[in-house]
């Protein structure tokens, strides 16, 4: 009997702790996804929701045989995060490194370089449009640097890198401040030790420094490449794909097929695609990158 | 890392070049700023000159343009709603799944810490099934049901790293005084939390705030936000620079003075975000 009564009141407080959470999880994240493997093999449109008609491999097939322009996205987006990842964390692992010597202007710098990242992406990506547009020109007039007299948006290689500018100008702040946090907790004792036994600036940072904040490089690593992997915002204001769809993300070409298109069936499987990319890319990046971290 | 260096000239130099670095990151925000003072001709003329004077004509057709106190509103009201209710429902979720780490509650964090590499855009359109289905679509309750979800596995995770931390003796001593469960976690646990709830709310409110996909697809023009507000002004006027510098600077003050009021929260919170992971 008492047993009975304390197995019930579990339940109850399971459902009441656990409940709420769950349901919109499962609603919102869980029932979507799975749905995802079934509307993959389907002709699908947004116009008839409730009515997805069977076609099996068809979408696959027309993706892998019939869509230069995903794959494209896809090589485009898969450039981008090997340039937004480097240049991000170089930038950031510097700034760091400045930033945890004894200036003055520490809290100054350190608000500044954050600053960019509370802004969302689609506002950036408009204020540089202007900047890129309007502002450049009034600058390479100025100064007649070649630089800024560039069609930074008009070319695809120039919309490429005009991208990599603007993410590594909102990213490398809040990358920073990860790398500083670490930096900090660097045993002092450690670095006055490796300074007694001779060790110069250079060798202090590649022997004690970057082995000891590995785990702090293993985070950005991954925040810097799942956000470039799964970029979207910036890329619509910014470029919005072009010039053509020289500068097409795989979000942006998977969020037309379906919301432009209404081809909710194929994106559907195109976005299954991006799925399993990006659970590649990051579980194979976080996997070599742990390898390397040592106990302090 | 060295705090009690001596102020060399190598670091007067490092202090420069911080300096300089710093000023072309705000350039961006000198570019906004200025132009969204000056008349249309000038910002042809110009876009880097000073503005000839400080009229707020620009602002006040933004404002109208945009419909500003009603988004901001929309975005204030989706944006605090969600967060509350995350805060409440993670902590609560992942309190039970450490303090009862059964069968199910140890897979169903498993699969919740799984979910965090989900791209939006994967489940996006089966989404849009279910919130037809449910009728989620234009209302406020349904975007803040679909933030619930889309946020509960990050918050959860961080609730949980930080509870395991807390120790069980003060429970059982209020257990012993006859408080219930409920009370408990309330009473008790919950201000305990409170370093980690700070983290939950900032990144949070940064995330919702911003958010531009999901409010695209499942609300209508009576929730429209601050960036949907943004987007579609850009594709009416395009080369209307004035109006459009003028809105954009509107539509970032909010989140700025968030940000400077709350600074020192924010970059501590980003760090204890991030070394959970």
């Amino acid at each position: 009997m008492m047993s009975k009564k304390i197995k019930w009141t579990e339940w109850v407080q399971q459902t009441v702790f656990v409940g709420p959470g769950l349901i919109a999880f499962i609603l919102i994240v869980l029932a979507p996804f799975v749905m995802g493997f079934y509307y993959t093999f389907t002709e699908w449109n947004g116009m008839d929701l409730g009515n997805a008609k069977w076609t099996g491999m068809k979408n696959i097939i027309k993706i892998f045989t019939d869509d230069e322009r995903f794959w494209h996205a896809f090589w485009f987006t898969t450039k981008f995060t090997v340039a937004a990842v480097v240049v991000t964390n170089v930038m950031a692992f510097l700034l760091s490194l400045l930033l945890t010597r004894n200036l003055k202007s520490r809290n100054f710098l350190r608000t500044v370089f954050f600053l960019p990242n509370v802004i969302g992406g689609l506002l950036l990506g408009y204020i540089w449009y202007f900047i890129f547009v309007r502002g450049f020109r009034a600058i390479g007039e100025a100064t007649n640097i070649g630089f800024f007299n560039l069609q930074w948006l008009g070319t695809p290689n120039t919309a490429f890198w005009g991208i990599v500018i603007v993410f590594v100008w909102q990213t490398a702040g809040y990358m920073m401040i990860i790398y500083i946090a670490a930096m900090i907790s660097v045993p002092k004792d450690l670095i006055e030790a490796a300074k007694i036994d001779g060790a110069g600036a250079w060798q202090l940072l590649r022997s004690v420094t970057v082995p000891l904040i590995m785990p702090a490089i293993t985070i950005c690593l991954f925040l810097t490449t799942s956000n470039s992997f799964k970029m979207f915002d910036l890329n619509l204001s910014l470029t919005a794909g072009g010039p053509g769809n020289a500068t097409e993300s795989i979000a942006l070409n998977v969020y037309r097929e379906g919301l432009v298109n209404n081809r909710y069936g194929l994106g559907t499987a195109k976005a299954m695609i991006f799925f399993f990319g990006v659970a590649l890319i990051t579980v194979t990046q976080v996997w070599i990158t742990k390898k390397k971290e040592v106990e302090a | 890392m060295e705090n009690r260096q001596r102020y060399t000239p190598l670091i007067l130099l490092l202090e420069l070049i911080g300096v300089a670095v710093a000023l072309i990151f705000l350039t961006p925000f000198y570019f906004l700023i200025v132009n969204s003072f000056k008349e249309l001709k000038y910002i042809l003329l110009n876009a880097a000159s000073l503005p000839e004077k400080l009229g707020l004509d620009n602002f006040k057709r933004a404002w109208v343009a945009i419909d500003f106190p009603t988004v901001f509103l929309n975005s204030f009201l989706i944006t605090s709603i969600s967060v509350l209710l995350l805060v409440i429902v993670s902590s609560m979720m992942a309190y039970r799944l450490v303090r009862r780490p059964t069968t199910f509650n140890k897979l169903l964090l498993t699969v919740l810490i799984a979910a965090m590499i989900i791209p939006f855009q994967s489940v996006m359109l089966p989404l849009m099934r279910i919130t037809s289905l449910f009728e989620l679509r234009g209302h406020l309750y349904g975007i803040v049901i679909c933030y619930m979800g889309f946020g509960i596995s990050l918050s959860m995770f961080l609730y949980h790293g930080f509870i395991k931390s807390v120790p069980l003796e003060v429970e059982e001593a209020a257990v012993m005084d006859g408080c219930s469960p409920y009370g408990v976690f309330w009473r008790i646990v919950f201000p305990l939390l409170k370093p980690i709830t700070v983290t939950v709310i900032i990144l949070n409110v940064l995330w919702i705030w911003n958010d531009y996909l999901l409010p695209v697809l499942v609300i209508n023009d009576n929730l429209t936000t601050i960036p949907l507000a943004v987007q579609k002004f850009f594709g009416q006027y395009l080369r209307k620079w004035d109006l459009a510098m003028a809105a954009l600077t509107l539509s970032t003050i909010p989140i700025i003075i968030f940000f400077l009021f709350l600074q020192k929260h924010i970059i501590e919170g980003i760090t204890a975000g991030s070394v959970k992971g």
